[in-house]
Parts: structure tokens; sequence; C-alpha cells
């Protein structure tokens, strides 16, 4: 039955008594831009960390490609073709922008130990790390030091280091935040871009414009629990959704 | 030069050795280790036994000191290797101080006596002595940077730097936090048993208490004050902590305070060591892209 790219099978992470995502199911098709939104602790984040690999759920079943994935550690998850952003940017700081580019380059190198101790820096791989940094933008930076990049910059090298993955599903943690209104539209039409390469997507976005603008779906999070699921116009008209925002008897005032 | 200053530069050659090895492991891989002369010993220990009790010549005995170091540590650093930072370091440590007490009981390895005996060096007929044995240290010294350097230019080389910058991105990007970990931890144990073994016939009398917790502070004191990461570092800070002892020898009482005076004005003035990024050395001389940085 798993024509989906990735399925989530009532999956529940809980530590100790929270239950920061509790019997959570949704699926994702491939090239699909899947908007994954809530209030602040609703349990985007913990999502996305299972997705990845980061975590291993506490029950309930991951697929990727049909293939159970629940608990693989992240390594193993991102050969499988899962690359991520992070919430709080994760630059390899004293390393070159290009050389963080690299570092996901060699994921094909990192399996085997004879192909690890091959030299890095070649021609051609210096050439596709470049082309990827002028999909992001920020070719002209290659040679600095990336924790000194400021936020919007270390954002696109973020992006340009998931897609070095070649990855079948991107995972994107508010990545538009912080950014000028330029920097955002430059980095929607990417992710359109990426999407018309067939690549899904799954994105937590506080930005609800960017996030009903882009996403084919939405699904909203709520206290751990799914709340609703829906294109953007269902879950905009959906009350439950706008009280877990609003406030209880928001919704009368809203519509 | 006289004998004698060729057997300080011995002594401070083959802590080079060692040295390097603590930077593959602290400077490239991020992984603080205070156990390494553990493996320094080992490396000795392993050499006198099998040159002595197995009768084997120097030569024939190196690659299995080097192997047997190497292995030993992968054996170790399988599980320290998943602690993080204090932990790791608490846990290496201990390993400094359990290999120090089995060299210490266990008779096999002639107990608080130590082992004695240890044939010198032969080379094409002529035993190593002097300056001839410091060649052969500057030798493998030379070999220890160029494969510090070739593991810097490498994939995992790549992999341990970004590791030690940022564990969770760099296993999102593929890189396996243990497999790398401990690939640099068994390139920096082989180097200690290689420097081990140099020492163990240089001495040609060892005892356990030559490769004790004070030992690797000042393995790690040498990489922090040359330059943590960088690939010159751990020589200039061997040849630093090894020489001033002798410059400061009237002041032998006030030696190690000399030491911690000298560490913690590298701290506050040069946090980098003395060939790191930014360091008044690299400003005076600009590098031409040695160190594992941008």
């Amino acid at each position: 039955m798993d024509d989906m790219l990735l399925r989530l099978d009532n999956v529940s992470k809980h530590f100790g008594g929270l239950k920061a995502v509790d019997e959570v199911s949704f699926s994702l098709g491939r090239g699909e831009i899947l908007g994954l939104i809530g209030p602040n602790g609703a349990g985007k984040t913990t999502c996305f960390n299972l997705v990845s690999g980061v975590y291993a759920p506490t029950s309930g079943k991951i697929f990727f490609e049909g293939a159970s994935t629940g608990g693989f550690p992240p390594h193993r998850m991102a050969a499988l073709g899962v690359g991520r952003t992070f919430q709080v940017v994760k630059p390899f700081a004293t390393l070159s922008v290009l050389r963080n580019v690299m570092v996901a380059l060699g994921q094909r190198r990192y399996g085997a130990v004879l192909s690890s101790f091959a030299r890095w820096e070649t021609p051609a791989l210096r050439k596709e790390a470049t082309a990827l940094l002028e999909e992001v933008g920020i070719a002209d930076l290659a040679e600095a030091p990336s924790g000194k990049l400021p936020l919007g910059n270390q954002r696109r090298l973020e992006l340009a280091r998931a897609l070095a993955l070649k990855p079948k599903l991107l995972l994107l943690d508010e990545t538009f935040s912080g950014l000028r209104h330029e920097e955002v539209a430059l980095l929607s039409r990417l992710v359109l871009d990426v999407r018309s390469k067939g690549i899904a997507v799954l994105l937590i976005e506080h930005n609800m414009k960017v996030a009903m603008g882009l996403s084919d779906r939405l699904v909203v999070l709520d206290h751990g629990r799914l709340l609703a699921e829906g294109s953007a116009e269902d879950v905009r008209s959906n009350p439950r959704v706008v009280e877990a925002y609003l406030g209880k008897g928001a919704s009368s005032h809203a519509s | 030069m006289s004998d004698y200053s060729i057997t300080i530069l011995n002594f401070i050659a083959i802590q080079a050795i060692v040295a390097c090895g603590l930077n593959v492991i602290v400077g490239y891989a991020g992984q603080i280790s205070l156990g390494h002369a553990a493996f320094f010993g080992i490396g000795a220990y392993s050499s006198a036994l099998l040159t002595t009790k197995a009768g084997l010549t120097f030569w024939a005995a190196l690659p299995l000191v080097v192997l047997i170091t190497a292995a030993i540590g992968l054996v170790l650093g399988m599980p320290s290797l998943r602690l993080r930072e204090d932990f790791l370091a608490v846990t290496t440590i201990g390993i400094n101080f359990i290999v120090e007490s089995v060299f210490l009981y266990v008779p096999f390895f002639g107990g608080a006596l130590g082992l004695g005996g240890i044939p010198s060096i032969v080379f094409f007929g002529t035993r190593l002595r002097g300056a001839n044995f410091l060649y052969l240290c500057l030798f493998f010294l030379a070999l220890v940077l160029l494969i510090s350097r070739r593991f810097t230019k490498s994939w995992a080389g790549l992999a341990c730097f970004a590791l030690r910058e940022e564990e969770t991105a760099a296993s999102s990007m593929g890189v396996s936090p243990v497999r790398f970990k401990l690939m640099a931890f068994v390139i920096g144990t082989a180097m200690a048993g290689l420097g081990g073994a140099l020492y163990a016939h240089q001495m040609r009398f060892i005892s356990a208490t030559d490769f004790g917790f004070p030992l690797s502070v000042m393995m790690m004191s040498m990489v922090v004050l040359g330059g943590i990461g960088t690939l010159w570092g751990p020589v200039l800070g061997a040849l630093i902590l090894g020489v001033l002892p002798e410059v400061f020898r009237p002041l032998v009482d006030y030696r190690m305070l000399l030491n911690a005076a000298i560490l913690l004005l590298m701290i506050r003035f040069q946090p980098d060591g003395l060939l790191g990024e930014g360091s008044l050395l690299r400003r005076i001389f600009p590098k031409r892209g040695e160190t594992s940085h941008g």
C-alpha cells in the first residue's frame, strides 16, 4: 500500500511524563510539500527529530519508502535520503562555507573505511559544492568561516548542506524565521524548485503566510496531538485550530 | 652536540610523536582524552616484552606493537567514546590509572621492579645510539606528521572536524559519530604505541610510573600550548615543554609552578595555542593552509 514516501503510524515520543508527540499519524507523498504547524510546544520539532532519527519513537511506527525506519540513527536516515535543517542553526562553525557543504557531499563515502581515506578536495567536488552554494545564492562566501555569517546566510547554508545529500525528503525546521522579505521570497522559490525535482518537503513554519502559501497540505499539532489535517482553506476555517492558536471563544470573533 | 642534549632531543622527539597522536583525538576529532600516557605505556611494554621474552628484533616487533596498541585503543574506545566531554575526560583518566596498575601489580609485567634488559635498536648491523637514535626518532616523527596531514585531507578527517564542531548536524549529514571518533582514537593510540616502543628502546628499562596520569596531563599541555588541531602545534609544544625544564634547571623546585604559569598565560592570551587561528605567531608568519581550520 505504500506509495507514500513517509508515513507515521500512531507515533508517540514521551520524555518521562511529558507526551511531546502523542499517537500522531500522517503521511507524505513524493514531491509533496506538507506544512507542519501548531503553537509553541506542540511537538513539531520532536516530530522532525523522530523522522530524521535523532530520537527513537516510544511507540508507533515510521515508514520511509515503505520500510520501517523508527529508531534508525541520523546518519542512516541521511543515507536513505532524508536531509534536514535545524531550528537553531548548527553550522560547523570553524569550517568554511564550502567545507560545510563538502561534509554533506561526503555522505556516500563515510560508509566504507577505505573510501573514507580518499582525499576530499577534488576539483569535481569543489564544483559540485560551488554549484549548490550558487543555488542558494551564497557562492561568493565560499571561503568565509561559517560561524561568522549572519543568520540568513547560515540558514541558506543549511539548505545547501541538506540538498548536497541528494535527499528524497527535505525537512525544513523554521528555515524562514528571522529572514528579511527578499530572503523569504528567494528561499520560497527555491523550495518550489526543489519540489519540482520530485523532492518532498516537510516544513515547520510559524509564518502562516509562508506556510499556507507553500504547502499543498497542512498538518496541525497541538500539545503533541494531531489537531487537524487538510488544505490551507480547511485548516484556516477549522474552529479547533483557531481555538488552539487564539484561545477559547476566539473562533466566534474570527469568523 | 653533547650526549646530554641529544638525549633531551630524543625525549622531545618521542613526546612529539605521542602528542601528535593525542592531537588527532583531541584536536581533529574533538574528543577529550586525559589517559593518553596509558597507550604510550602499552606501546612501551609490548615492545619490551616482545623483544625480551619473545626474542623478536625491534623491527619485527614494531608492527605488532602498533597493532596491539591500536587494538586495545579500539576496545577501550568503543564504550568510552559514547560519552561526551567531561564524562569522557573522567573515563580516560580512569583508563590511565587502570593500565598503570596492571603494569604495576601483574607480575608478568615486571611489577614494581619494571622491565629491564631491553635491547638497543640495531639497524643494518649498527646499534643505534645518540645521534643515530635521534635520526630514527625524527624519521618516525616525520612519518607521524605526514599521516596526520593526510588524515586532515581525507573524508575521515573532514567527518571528524564536522563531529568536533556539531555532532547532531554531522550525523544528519551521514557521519556516524561512533565510527569516526573511534577511527581518530585508534589512529591516535597507534601513534602513542609507536612512541612507546621508541621510548622503551631508548631507556632500555621501563616501569609503570613512567606512564602515569601526570604524563597524560603533560601531553595535553603540549597540544594545548602548541595549538590544538594544528599540524605542527604538538611538535612545538613538546619542544617548549621539553626544553624549559633544562633552561630553568636552577629553578628546579619551581618547575611545576612555571609550567602552570605558562599554561594559564596561554589560556588567557592565546587560547588557540601558539600556532592556532589568529595567534601572535600566525599573524607574524601567515600560514599556507596547514591547519584544520577554514
